[in-house]
Formats: structure tokens, sequence, C-alpha cells
């Protein structure tokens, strides 16, 4: 039964950790304290560390033995993932400059 | 090297998983990749959705069309289902009872069912409004993405219908325990990329 | 014209006419271009009529369903390297045509339409990447693989046959649309706006985005089995570095297949979103824009070209090694110059698009990160260099293939670097120029690698060695055939001869125009002569077998069964210890140990509803390219109902009692004491019994 607690455990403290980033999400755009730059900087920072949270608490990534290839993966991914977003906006962002 | 082990990868069955299953390693991490494959899928719809923020075309504006408060909503509902799913992962590993695990996923579906209703809500309102697809780049970007994260939630819906169908006819033999499993991964993922869509189509429209 | 034809029967048949048959077409307007396309599509309805008509004379049906439901890797790669060789030989003879046109329309309009000329070339470079080199890699990896990780088979057989299924359908999207409709004039990449609504309101384009939307879900499906397979089913003993090169090759090919599919995947839905519902992604009005096109689809290009060559760079590693009795020279740096291709080929792809109009500073990032991937391709050349210097080379066919790679590719490499600086690429952008580099890349880094692999372990796949003469003589006709057909262009571009130009003003150009079509002329030889070979092989079979299993002395664990390999590939699960398991095994006495015992093996069953996925798949698209509603609605449903009905079968594996593998196992013994072991001086006679003499 310990580890049931654990486990149960480990998924409510993800759910409130998600629960409190969201809510400051919100809280940010309602009452905004900081220019709209960062402002949208803060929104994706939470929401980046919301991720790490969810992946580590629900998805149960982590640096253990078991999940290596796993943590690889997501790495490896992510690497992908940033690449082709953000050539992507680079280039498009740099086109329509070049246009207007 | 991949000596068959206990240890699922990916998702926690930890060292107490009770029926180990040489299968288990490869069709989860399988069932991995396909998700990441996925995510570059989404994060290139994201990518358009950015390039296309401002090409309006003089029709209406993300400011306009999206509403906060409904988006509150719908991340409280799918984030609460994302835990009753990991709640039922759970039923499943120590409880073995199909009475528990059913109950966890029922929630999770009325909760899922839920965040369409609200969704397609949302989304009817924005076509009486006029902010349809075909009306501009902008709204043909939101409409590719945003949906289609809940084509993705419907198609969980079914699958949980189809593993209660099956909980019912096997029990929890070694794929019904797989595919609970890779549910399980599927709807966190759907949460995952919500939050994405939550940041950056919803609270990014009403920045001040 | 055509608004005199009403559609018939709209609700039933969409938006066909009968003016979408090539047949009333070349009746009604008999000139050369239309009486070619009528001939090709009864080339396709003959086909079709003789297989049928064979399968019915020879009772063989059975055979067939046997075959497209099973769901063993090496059925499957036998069947993915059938339908490539199929395809293969229609994007050959449509090559041959285009250069015909060319030599022919010199100041004049020529034999073929403009439009026919440009389906012919969407067709071609379509069928090539998609439908030929994709399903004739994926085929030989799905065959080998396994064998050499010593696995029984890939990770999903089940998703395997799907990816089949699907990738199969394409290719028959692909072989209708040559029947019904006419297809894409956009090319292969699709640029719209031109393949949009506006321009091209015709079937075309759809045929080009469902075909390839089929095969690009097949290969994500291929490469998440291939990556998974590699990761998890490897032999006790067979750590990362232990694996044969072309594993390594393969891991990294399937990467890139599960991470470049999807922005295909993305450009080619959204393309539809605009076709079908009348979205603005790519549109010139309302906010539309058709550089995010040729971004997607570049994302998606570049590491595809890798995709397609990587494996072949296994390949000549396998055959380079074997074939000068030596051990790989420089595993490490291969490895380390593999990994180092597959990310750096997601860093480069805007060097497809230069001229877009970026700034300066952008176009310049990725010219220096495309002439990067040069330092890793070079690496590999000097390892394989190294590893024939001092070793007793023969020549075999897949050997001279090899060498023929390694200096063709270098003088592509070089036009690479080329086109890599973004002020040359501004004058050779989109010229022959272009066309010549790219072939230079994937004729010798693709097609010989694949037709060397072919050669290679066709006797592992049937137990019959290929002729060997017919081998050579297809060789020197690829070889003199690529370059009469590619050099010339080499010319035309620098002197400023588009591409896909079907008319030519320019009498300058005729001898070089002459001496291409020369060179197609020979390439269509070349592959005459893979079909003579394949006949003549089929007929000395006798002569040539080679059941013992290792023909060319080989060193991975794939030469370590009967050749064809039981269904189980191995009765025991090897153990390995070391990089050339089998070569060195053979040398110990280690290998080819009767065990008294034999376990009981559990192999999977057939499946019909992997196949039927790929019928609902190509239903569905022919439903959508016609506007067949009805058709298209009920094809997705039924992969709905085919996936959750598989979901509930049970009955997925069956077992081959212990008494059946010992038969098959001692059967194997018998004949491999009955065999002469051979000498490498004989190998390509029939005294190769597919034994080698180890005592060296």
């Amino acid at each position: 039964m310990n580890d049931r607690r654990r486990e149960t455990l480990t998924y409510l403290t993800g759910f409130m950790l998600a629960l409190a980033l969201t809510l400051a999400a919100f809280a940010a755009v309602h009452w905004p304290v900081a220019s709209a730059g960062t402002t949208l900087a803060i929104i994706l920072g939470l929401g980046l560390v919301q991720v790490v949270v969810q992946f580590r608490c629900f998805l149960h990534i982590s640096l253990a033995r078991s999940s290596r290839d796993d943590l690889l993966l997501v790495l490896f991914s992510t690497l992908i993932v940033t690449l082709m977003v953000s050539g992507t906006l680079v280039i498009l962002f740099n086109l329509r400059e070049r246009m207007m | 090297m991949s000596e068959p082990s206990l240890q699922h990868a990916g998702i926690n069955m930890g060292g107490t998983e009770n029926r180990p299953d040489a299968n288990a390693e490869s069709g989860i991490f399988g069932f991995w990749i396909f998700l990441m494959s996925d995510a570059v899928i989404f994060a290139l719809l994201f990518a358009i959705y950015g390039t296309a923020l401002a090409a309006t075309a003089g029709g209406p504006t993300p400011a306009r069309e999206f509403k906060l408060d409904s988006a509150l909503a719908e991340t409280l509902l799918l984030l609460t289902s994302s835990l009753t799913i990991g709640l039922t992962v759970l039923a499943m590993k120590y409880d073995e009872t199909r009475r528990a695990v059913l109950a966890w996923m029922g929630l999770t579906f009325v909760l899922g069912i839920a965040f369409l209703a609200l969704e397609g809500h949302d989304l009817a309102t924005m076509f009486a409004d006029g902010a349809y697809p075909t009306r501009s780049a902008f709204l043909s970007a939101f409409f590719a993405l945003v949906p289609l994260h809940g084509i993705h939630v419907l198609a969980g819906c079914v699958w949980m219908l189809v593993m209660a169908a099956q909980i019912g006819a096997y029990g929890f033999d070694a794929r019904v325990r797989i595919n609970v499993l890779r549910l399980s991964l599927f709807w966190h993922f759907l949460d995952v990329i919500w939050i994405a869509i939550l940041s950056v189509v919803y609270l990014q429209a009403h920045l001040p | 014209m055509q608004t005199a034809y009403s559609p018939i029967w709209p609700a039933v048949l969409g938006r066909f006419t009968w003016h979408d048959l090539p047949f009333v077409r070349a009746w009604e307007n008999p000139n050369a271009s239309e009486i070619i396309g009528a001939g090709a599509a009864s080339l396709v309805i003959i086909g079709f009529v003789i297989t049928v008509a064979l399968l019915t004379r020879y009772r063989r049906w059975g055979t067939l369903v046997e075959w497209v439901t099973s769901l063993d890797h090496k059925k499957i790669g036998i069947m993915y390297v059938a339908i490539a060789l199929v395809m293969l030989s229609r994007a050959v003879v449509e090559a041959v045509l285009m250069r015909m046109q060319q030599a022919a329309a010199i100041g004049d309009p020529g034999f073929l339409s403009s439009d026919h000329f440009s389906q012919l070339f969407s067709t071609h470079g379509s069928i090539m990447v998609f439908f030929m080199a994709m399903p004739f890699l994926t085929g030989v990896i799905n065959y080998v693989m396994p064998l050499q990780i010593g696995a029984r088979d890939m990770a999903f057989p089940w998703a395997n046959s799907v990816a089949l299924s699907l990738t199969g359908g394409g290719a028959i999207l692909m072989m209708v649309s040559l029947v019904v409709g006419r297809f894409s004039t956009g090319g292969w990449s699709g640029y719209p706006p031109y393949t949009g609504l506006a321009f091209s309101p015709d079937v075309g384009p759809d045929y080009w985005i469902w075909a390839v939307t089929l095969g690009s879900i097949g290969s994500t499906l291929g490469g998440i089995n291939i990556a998974c397979t590699i990761f998890k089913l490897r032999a006790p003993g067979m750590t990362y570095m232990r694996m044969p090169m072309f594993c390594w090759t393969s891991l990294c090919t399937s990467i890139l297949m599960i991470f470049a599919m999807p922005p295909l995947t993305v450009a080619t839905a959204l393309l539809a979103l605009d076709r079908y519902l009348g979205f603005h992604f790519f549109t010139n009005d309302l906010g539309g824009n058709m550089m995010n096109y040729a971004n997607l689809f570049w994302l998606f290009g570049h590491p595809e070209v890798y995709i397609l060559i990587l494996p072949a760079f296994g390949i000549y590693s396998e055959v380079v090694s074997t074939f000068s009795s030596k051990e790989l020279y420089g595993y490490v740096s291969l490895v380390l110059a593999t990994m180092a291709i597959a990310v750096l080929s997601f860093t480069v792809w805007v060097h497809h698009f230069f001229t877009m109009g970026q700034s300066a500073n952008i176009n310049t990032v990725f010219g220096i990160a495309t002439m990067t991937i040069g330092v890793p391709t070079g690496v590999k050349i000097y390892d394989w260099i190294w590893t024939m210097f001092r070793g007793e080379v023969r020549f075999s066919v897949p050997m001279l293939y090899s060498l023929a790679f390694m200096v063709t590719f270098v003088i592509g490499g070089f036009t690479g670097i080329i086109l890599a600086i973004p002020p040359l690429d501004y004058v050779f952008h989109n010229t022959l120029f272009l066309v010549a580099h790219f072939h230079n890349m994937l004729i010798p880094g693709l097609l010989y690698g694949l037709l060397a692999g072919y050669t290679y372990w066709f006797p592992k796949a049937f137990g019959v060695r290929l002729n060997e003469r017919w081998g050579r003589i297809a060789f020197a006709c690829w070889v003199i055939g690529f370059y009469l057909a590619f050099m010339p262009l080499y010319v035309l571009g620098a002197s400023g001869m588009a591409r896909r130009t079907s008319e030519i003003f320019e009498p300058d150009f005729r001898p070089w125009l002459y001496v291409a079509g020369a060179g197609a002329l020979v390439i269509l030889c070349a592959l005459a002569s893979l079909v003579v070979q394949l006949v003549v092989s089929i007929r000395e079979r006798d002569a040539n077998r080679v059941f013992a299993g290792d023909p060319w002395d080989g060193r991975s664990l794939e030469w370590s069964t009967s050749s064809p390999p039981p269904e189980y590939n191995f009765a025991v699960i090897p153990h390995v210890d070391g990089r050339d398991p089998f070569y060195d095994g053979k040398r110990d006495n280690g290998h080819y140990r009767r065990h008294a015992h034999y376990d009981a093996i559990s192999v999977p069953r057939n499946s019909v509803t992997s196949l039927s996925i790929g019928v609902a798949g190509l239903g569905a698209a022919f439903g959508l390219v016609w506007h067949m509603w009805w058709l298209a609605i009920i094809a997705v449903l039924g992969i709905v109902a085919a996936l959750i009905l598989r979901s509930f079968v049970r009955d997925t594996h069956r077992t081959i009692p212990a008494a059946e593998v010992a038969e098959t196992e001692h059967r194997w013994h018998d004949a491999l004491n009955a065999a002469t072991p051979i000498g490498r001086d004989v190998e390509f006679t029939p005294r190769n019994q597919g034994l080698a003499e180890t005592a060296a």
C-alpha cells in the first residue's frame, strides 16, 4: 500500500502544481503588471514549466535508469521541434519584414 | 541492453508491476515514438499559427474571438481528466477490480466529453460571429490547430469506450493492460498539447 | 470543351466524366501525345488482366492471399521490393520519354503536349521518391535488419503490414491515375499556389496529395517500427557498438522518417484543406502565404534526401567489407558520421529555396550548414577506401556498384558544394544543373546501393544466386547510361537551360540533348538487363542454389541461417560477442552447431485487418480525388472499424511445435554436412552451395 500512496501523491502533486501554474498564467493576463512582450514571455515560461511538471509527474520521465531511452527520445524530439519551429518563425518573419 | 525487465519505460509501473510482460517495454516505447511524431505535427501547426497570426485579412481578430472564461473551464476539465486517467492506471495496477478501473476511466470519459461539448460550443459561437476558416489565413490556421486537438480528444474518448468493452470481455490480460497504459500516455500527451494551445492561442490573444 | 461533357450520376461517380478516360481523349484527338497516354493506360490494364489470368491459370490466388496477409518481416520486405521494382520500371520509361521529347523538341513542339510533359516529370519524381526509393529501402531494411540483430521479427508485425498495405495503396493510386483522369502537373514538390484550386481545379493535384499522404503515413509507421525494433529487440550481447553498419544507418534513417514525415503530412493536409474546404493557407488572397508551403515541404524534403541515402551507405559498408574480406575500417567514425549526417540534415532545408527572398544572413547560415554535411560524408568515403586497402577485393556485382558509387558520388558532392553557395545558387537555381546534381547524388547514392543490396541479399531471400553475367551487363549500362544522360545536363544547366522545359529554342543545346537522350536509352537497357537477369536466374535456379546460406563468406548474423531463412529466423537466439559474430564464429567452429533439443517458437498469425486498412486507404483516397463522398466516408469508417476489430483479436500468434523446428533445423544441418566448403575464387560458379571455406 505504501507504493500506491507514493504514486498517488506524485499524481496529486503534479495536479496541484499544474493548477497553480495555469492560474498564474491566467492571472498574468487578467491582471497585467508588465508590457505585452514581457507578459508573453511569462506565459510561455509558465507553460514550459508546466510541460516539464506534467512530463515528470504524469508521464514519469525522469533521470532514472528505467526511463533513460524515453528521456533521450523526448530530448531529441525537443531539439528537432525547436529547430523546426524557430527556423520557420525566423524565416517567415524575415520574409515578411523584407516584403513590407 | 534490453533484457526483459520489470521496468516499464515511460510510465511508472515500477518494480511493483505484478504481471510483467516482455512485450510491454517495446510496445510502450513504440507508442512514445508515435507520440513524438504526432508532437512534430502539432509543433508545425503552432509555427504556422504563429506566422498567420497577423494575417486576419480585415476579418475577426484573436482578441475578439477567444474567450478567456471558457478557455479556463476547458483547461480545468482537461487537467482534471489527466489526473483521473492517472488514477485509472493506479487502480489497474493495485486494485485490479473492474469496478475501480471503469469508475475512474468513466469519470475521465465524462470530463473528456464535457471538454468537447464546451469546445464545440465555442467553435459554433465563432462561426455565428463570422469567424469561419475560409475567412482568413489566421482563422484557417486556428481551425487546423485547435479542432485537430479536439479530434484527438474525441479519438481518446472512443478509445476509452473500446477499452471498457475489452476490460468487460477479457479482464486485465496483457494486451488490455498495455493498451490502457498507452491510452493514459495519449491522454496526458493531449493535456501537454493543450497547455501549448492555451498559452499560444488563448492567452496570447489577450495580452495587455 | 470539357464542359460539353456533363458528369454522369454525380452522386455516385463524383466529378468523373467520360472525358477522364485517356482512351476517349485519344479517340477524339488522335495525336501522339494522347495515343501515348492511352497506350500507358492500356499497359496498366493489360498488366492487371495478365496478372489475374496467370493467378487463376496456375491456381495461385491462395499463395497471393497468404503473402499479402502475412506479418512475416521477410515476406513484407520482399513485397516492398517488388513494388519498388515495378514502379522503377514505370518511372524509368517516363524518364526516357522526357529525354526523347527534349531531344525532339528543339525549335519544334515535339511529340508530347506540354501538359503531358508536365505530368511526366511530376509522376517521374513522385514515383521515384515515394514509390520506388522509399519502398525499396524500407523493404531491404525490413528483410535484413531483424536478421542482422538476431531478432525473430519486427517489434510490431501488424503495424509493419499496415505500413506495407498503405504504401501499396499509394502505388496503386499512382497507377490508377494513368487510367482514370490525369496526374498533377505541379512537379514532385507540388508547390502552391499553382497546385491550389485557383490554378489547378482538376483532379491532378488531388491524386498527388493523396498518393503522397498514403505513402508518408506508411513511412512514418515503418520508421517507428524499425527504430523500436533496433532499440528493443537486439539479441543478447548485441550492444549498439556491435551492430552491423547497415543497422546503424537503418536506425538513423528510421529516426529521420519519424521526424521528417510529419512536415510532409502537414504540408499535404493543409494543401488538401485549401483545395477541399476553401482554407487560406497557401492561396494568393485573404492572408494565404505560399512560402509557408515551401518551408514545410523542405523541412521534410531535406531529411528525406538522407532517408534515401543512409541505407545505401549501410549497404556499401556491408558489401565493401565482405568483398574485401576485411573488417570494416573506422567503424566508430562511420557511426559518428552517420549520426552527424542525421542531425545536420535537419539544419539545412533552406538551401532548397535560397532564392525565395530571405536575407543574405539567413542564406549564409544555411549555406555553411550545408557544406558542413560534406565533412562526415567525406569521412565515410575514406573509411570505405581504407577498408579495401590491402584487402582481397573481389569484383562482384555489388562491389562494382560500390566502386562506381564512390567515384560518381564524390563528383555529385562537389557540384553540391557549388549549389550550397547562395550567390551561385541564384545563377543555377531551377536549371538543369540542379537536375544533374540531384540525380548525381541519388542514382549512385540510392539506386546503385539498393541494386547492390538486391544482388547481395537475393541469395539470402530466395536461396538462389543471381546471374552474374547479366548483373555485370546491367551494372555497365547503369553506369554508362548515367554518365551519358546526366553529365550533359551540367553543361546545359550552366548554359542556362531551365528544368522542366518541354520545348527548346536554343539550337546550340542540340548535341548535349542528343547525348543525354542516348544515355536515357542506355539506362532503359540497364532496366531491361535487370529483367533478363531475373528471368535467367529463375531458369537456372537449380544450378545456383545456396541453401546452406553463406554464399559470400558473410560477416553478420543474417548469413548464419539457411537461405531462405526459416519463418522463425533463428531456432536459438544467438549470443553476440563481437562486431563480426558470424565471420569470427564460423572460424572458431562455434556456429553450425546442431542442438539436441529445440523449443517451440511463437510467430505472428496472418492478418486480414492490416490488408483491409490499405485497401480502405486506397478507397478513401480515390473517393476524395473524384469527390465520391460516399466512398470516402465508407472507407474511413472501414479503417476505424478495422483498427477496433484488430484490438479485440486475442489469437494473434501461432506456435510452431518443437518437433517441426527440429525437423527444419536438421534438414538444414544435413545440407550443411553434404555441402562442400568453397574458396572465394569459385564463388560465382555452381560449386558455391553456400558454405564458405574457413581454414585460412
